[in-house]
């Protein structure tokens, strides 16, 4: 055939247009297109933004009256309710921002058709994995200087001044979310509809806050409990975050007696590696349904 | 000649869905540049067949070819090529339509300049109003827009008209033809008919997932079912006589009667044509159905079945040669 001579020219110089340079910058395109999105969407704004604003919120004034946390037997010492909120809260608020945010979202736009029209489009899956994830970082870290601002200018928290703490945030924040993200892109498979999408991912999400030491004081569940939510990441990243924002006395009560920075490390890696698995191996733009 | 000349090839096309055959064996070609309209009832398989081709469902059997590409293997360069309009979408919309527009056309290598596109379809006013507040009409609109933003080399069109009024039906007719002479071959599925005359170059007629009737939209259809119809009033009654020399006939009416009264020559529309043909396949499908359920004496059906309409005798034949092979 003679074709072959004439299209396979064509072929390879279209091949270089469709390269990683263009998926990068129709990823970077969507980000800002997603993050849009977001802030325009009331309830998500409500139930994953602001959320652990509110919760922290409510528990430092609900139990301001119960004193400091790990205060001496004369009631000196020890940290304010919020002190000891916080590093829960900004734990969740990475959950929230990643799986549930995501695991909804692309619920949604996998049954309302969303998905589909992209499907028909040249957008790359990749292109559309950075957009979610970008507004999952850009909107995560808006969650979180909010959750600090909140805390210091409300409840005179005072955050750690030692650049190490700093790092061991930086990287703890950075796997935390990143993990959240790509399992919030896997789980919305899950839900069969839209509709049901709230009802199938907000349940686990939430009891994973109860059993994972945000709501409630790690050490003191049983240790049964403890062991199921060290299956779970929410639990390693409420830990790091702990060992940022609570004193060094506070690592006596964790299990073990210390913070166990490596241990968070390694949990969070494998559940990031899992769910890129997973992503790569389930994702389809549509269930095609026969 | 060559295979660059066709768009869109469908060699034997089958799909079923579980134990449901939606397409039996259909068999066409689109030419480049050409515009093609699928015809059919509800549930023909109109839907089914242009998803196949988009790429969006797995085909149960046949041979399909999309600018030259298997769709089911088609890559980002060759959906770069194409332009989809669903038949539904119903995304939530919290974007303006130009945002939306905008996106799109970022994906595409050669992509029109986004404000054409608005006033193309008519949206100027509504340009910077988010998606989920337009109407319905307006909406589909927005789908219309983001289907042709990436300058496609072919465009699917699933009833692309649904929920428009007439003066956005017009404009949408417009669109099509300047798109038309830019060379976009075009495959378009509708319910009006007149939007099928008016826009294609050739129509298929699909039934129950076959193939009835293909071919340039005023030769669909028997010849006996394009012969026109004249009609005139004699005596108080109305009579009507099919002819394919009508100005005969009317000079012998005028002969014997003077002026007719209330006298008519009609030109059977697409739509009667269309519905002849839907029609018959109808009836052949419930008589197949009956002979393969109820009875064994295809007579006795032929009197029976009121759908059987002006075609008794074939409807008969049918059955009983069913009921032989049975
Ligand atoms: N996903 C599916 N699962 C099972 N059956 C299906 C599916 N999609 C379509 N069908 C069946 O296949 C047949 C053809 O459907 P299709 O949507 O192709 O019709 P259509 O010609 O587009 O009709 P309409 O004019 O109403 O849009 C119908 O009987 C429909 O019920
Ligand atoms: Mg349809």
């Amino acid at each position: 055939m003679s074709t072959a001579t004439h299209t396979s020219p064509a072929l390879s110089a279209s091949a270089a247009a469709f390269g990683m340079g263009r998926t990068v910058r129709l990823g970077l395109s969507r980000i800002g297109y997603e993050t849009k999105i977001y802030f325009r969407q009331t309830d998500t704004l409500f139930f994953t933004f602001l959320f652990p604003v509110i919760m922290l919120t409510i528990f430092s004034v609900a139990f301001q009256g119960m004193g400091n946390v790990g205060a001496n037997p004369d009631g000196t010492g020890g940290i304010s309710q919020a002190a000891a909120y916080l590093p829960g809260m900004i734990a969740a608020g990475i959950l929230l921002s990643g799986v549930q945010n995501l695991g909804v979202d692309i619920a949604a736009e996998r049954s309302d058709g969303t998905l589909k029209r992209l499907g028909g489009t040249p957008l790359p899956v990749l292109s559309y994995f950075f957009g979610k994830m970008g507004q999952v970082f850009a909107t995560s870290i808006l969650q979180i200087a909010l959750l600090l601002l909140v805390a210091v200018v409300a409840f005179g928290v005072s955050l750690p001044t030692d650049p190490a703490k700093w790092m061991t945030f930086a990287w703890v924040y950075l796997l935390g979310i990143a993990t959240s993200a790509i399992l919030g892109i896997a789980i919305s498979r899950l839900p069969r509809t839209g509709k049901s999408a709230t009802a199938v991912i907000i349940p686990p999400v939430l009891i994973l806050q109860f059993i994972s030491g945000v709501y409630l004081q790690f050490s003191l569940l049983p240790n049964w409990l403890q062991t199921v939510a060290s299956i779970f990441p929410l639990k390693w990243i409420a830990q790091g975050m702990r060992s940022v924002f609570l004193p060094e006395t506070f690592a006596s009560v964790e299990p073990g007696g210390s913070w166990n920075l490596g241990a968070v490390a390694i949990a969070l890696l494998i559940w990031l590696v899992a769910g890129l698995v997973i992503c790569r191996v389930t994702f389809r733009w549509i269930r095609k349904d026969s | 000649m060559t295979s660059n000349d066709i768009a869109v090839s469908v060699q034997n096309l089958t799909k079923t869905y579980g134990a449901f055959a939606a397409l039996k064996g259909i068999t066409f070609d689109i030419e480049r540049g050409e515009t093609f309209a699928l015809l059919g009832p509800n549930g023909a398989g109109k839907s089914t067949t242009i998803e196949i081709l988009e790429g969006y469902r797995d085909r149960s059997g046949g041979e399909v070819r999309v600018l030259g590409v298997d769709p089911q293997h088609g890559g980002l360069p060759w959906k770069a090529k194409l332009g989809i309009v669903l038949q539904s979408s119903g995304e939530s919309g919290n974007v303006t339509v130009r945002e939306q527009l905008t996106q799109f056309a970022g994906m595409y290598p050669n992509s029109r300049d986004v404000n054409e596109v608005i006033a193309a379809i008519g949206l100027e006013e509504k340009a910077n109003t988010r998606i989920k507040n337009l109407s319905g009409g307006q909406q589909r609109r927005v789908d219309v827009g983001l289907g042709v933003i990436g300058r496609p080399e072919l465009l699917f069109l699933d009833e692309p008209t649904t929920g428009f009024d007439p003066e956005a039906r017009r404009q949408f007719w417009e669109l099509i033809r300047s798109l038309k002479r830019e060379g976009t071959t075009i495959l378009l599925t509708t319910h009006y008919l007149d939007e099928a005359a008016q826009l294609s170059d050739r129509a298929a007629v699909v039934a129950g997932g076959k193939l009835v009737d293909i071919g340039p939209v005023g030769s669909l259809g028997s010849a006996e079912a394009r012969v026109p119809l004249v009609r005139w009033r004699e005596s108080g009654i109305v009579r009507e006589q099919r002819a394919t020399d009508p100005g005969a006939v009317v000079a012998g009416l005028v002969a014997r009667l003077g002026e007719p009264v209330e006298l008519e020559v009609v030109r059977p529309s697409l739509e009667d044509i269309y519905l002849e043909l839907v029609t018959a396949e109808n009836a052949e499908a419930e008589a197949r159905v009956a002979a393969n359920t109820t009875a064994t004496d295809g007579a006795v059906i032929a009197g029976t079945n009121p759908a059987a309409g002006a075609s008794p005798t074939t409807t008969s034949f049918t059955t009983t040669k069913e009921n032989e092979r049975a």
